[in-house]
């Protein structure tokens, strides 16, 4: 990829995590009512994975999870919504070095940091990207897809804030805090 | 399991002897060309040659019942939204106004009968491609196939980890939730809404972690193999390019052609017989 090729670790999580969006995508998931649209659960998963793994790998765990799952339940996958989801694994991975989860320290800031962020990323993604994707590639009417974009940023920015939320305090509270060794005297 | 998810089932007919590679060429050309597409002719075209296919390869009706009757159900729902939203987006794509039947805001027009005729044909077209790629084509081959389409091969090697590991987390997925659920977390229909959320995050809280873990074990074991030492690999699974395999990359060529020669008749994207 870019300069440095990917490392084994990158490669291994971005093969697990594509699995793990597959399954959550596939079998936890709560309609919503409208189609295409679910309170997804598998963007609380992309959120943290990309956080703790960086944005190549949350971009490719995202577009690959996403196609697999459409591929295999549809036949076809519906390519402007999985391109929406692998800007959200690379959105997300952003913050990678911000957030120092590694470090076992997920303070409030952190907190309020990440989801400022993810409502960010997924109004881009589910409002602007999603409903542009598929009125210019499958030429759908705007007001249907704007809607369908609206809801989607409404759910995903819910599994992305509280799910992700949740899994990065508790990963974060599994580590040991930095700077918690002492030298005895 | 691996196969029992993706449907592969293991046949002897000319498909299913050609390499990975060229029905994942054929498939993603002809299905990005036939999304782009909004030429009726063409896109029966490409309907009918993907049933050709479909009935060559030996596929039975009951392997694909259910994934038809999904789409089937999607379909109809997408293209009822459409109309309920948007009954006018045909005359505004097509210029035209030919009212069927009816007044006002939702009269039925030819243009949009035929625009949503249009999108349900490109819906399905496909998806015999697809079908037909799932079930004739071994999952461990698929890695290989992306590889020589010119993917990486460390991306490659990421998707047959995801094919590999899809059943585990998939059982690990069922015990937790056994377990969990033993527990008084409720994620079925049962559950209120917000009972179903917490439900699920308890679930997947263990999932996700012990996956974690998994990712540290598996990529020292590839450390210690030497994983990504050099810059190409072989793939235990690749079959060799036969004839066939050239006459499938020349016949995905021509079809694009085709699929392109058509944009030029039509002058755009849009076949329009109301002029």
């Amino acid at each position: 990829m870019n300069r440095k090729h990917l490392s084994i670790r990158t490669v291994v999580a971005i093969g697990i995590g594509t699995a793990i969006v597959f399954l959550l995508k596939r079998w936890v998931s709560i309609p919503s009512g409208v189609p295409n649209t679910n309170i997804d659960t598998s963007y609380g998963f992309l959120g943290f994975a990309a956080v703790l793994f960086g944005p190549i790998a949350g971009l490719f765990m995202g577009f690959l999870g996403h196609a697999l799952t459409d591929f295999t339940m549809y036949g076809m996958p519906w390519w402007s919504w999985v391109i929406s989801t692998g800007f959200v694994g690379l959105g997300m991975g952003v913050l990678h070095n911000h957030l120092g989860i590694e470090d076992g320290m997920f303070t409030t800031k952190k907190m309020v940091l990440y989801n400022v962020w993810q409502v960010l990323i997924n109004l881009i993604a589910w409002s602007l990207i999603a409903p542009m994707g598929d009125i210019l590639i499958y030429a759908e009417p705007a007001n249907k897809v704007f809607l369908q974009g609206f809801v989607s940023t409404i759910t995903n920015s819910l599994s992305t804030g509280v799910i992700g939320t949740i899994l990065l305090a508790s990963y974060a509270a599994t580590k040991l805090k930095k700077g918690s060794l002492r030298k005895e005297d | 399991m691996n196969n029992n998810l993706f449907g592969y089932d293991h046949q002897n007919t000319w498909i299913h002897r050609l390499s990975g590679s060229s029905k994942l060429f054929f498939f993603l050309l002809v299905s990005i060309i036939a999304m782009v597409s909004y030429d009726t002719r063409f896109i029966c075209l490409v309907l009918v040659l993907s049933l050709v296919l479909l009935q060559q390869s030996h596929i039975k009706w009951a392997q694909i019942r259910l994934v038809v009757k999904l789409i089937v159900a999607f379909s109809l729902l997408n293209l009822v939204m459409i109309y309920i939203f948007s009954p006018e987006n045909g005359v505004a794509i097509y210029g035209t106004k030919h009212v069927i039947f009816g007044s006002g805001f939702y009269a039925l027009t030819q243009e949009q009968l035929f625009y949503e005729i249009n999108l349900a044909l490109k819906y399905f077209v496909t998806v015999p491609l697809a079908l037909i790629f799932l079930i004739t084509t071994n999952p461990s081959e698929f890695a290989a196939s992306l590889n020589r389409l010119g993917v990486s091969y460390r991306i490659s090697y990421s998707v047959s980890l995801a094919l590999r590991y899809i059943p585990d987390v998939q059982n690990d997925y069922q015990e937790i939730s056994r377990a969990q659920q033993a527990r008084g977390y409720e994620i079925s229909k049962k559950g209120k809404l917000m009972a179903r959320l917490t439900g699920a995050v308890h679930i997947i809280m263990p999932l996700i972690f012990t996956s974690i873990a998994k990712i540290d074990t598996i990529s020292q074991a590839m450390e210690l193999r030497r994983f990504g030492r050099n810059k190409k690999r072989s793939w235990y699974m690749q079959r060799p390019m036969t004839k066939n395999d050239d006459l499938v990359w020349v016949a995905t060529i021509v079809i694009v052609i085709i699929g392109g020669w058509f944009f030029h008749i039509d002058g755009s994207r849009f076949f329009n017989p109301f002029k």
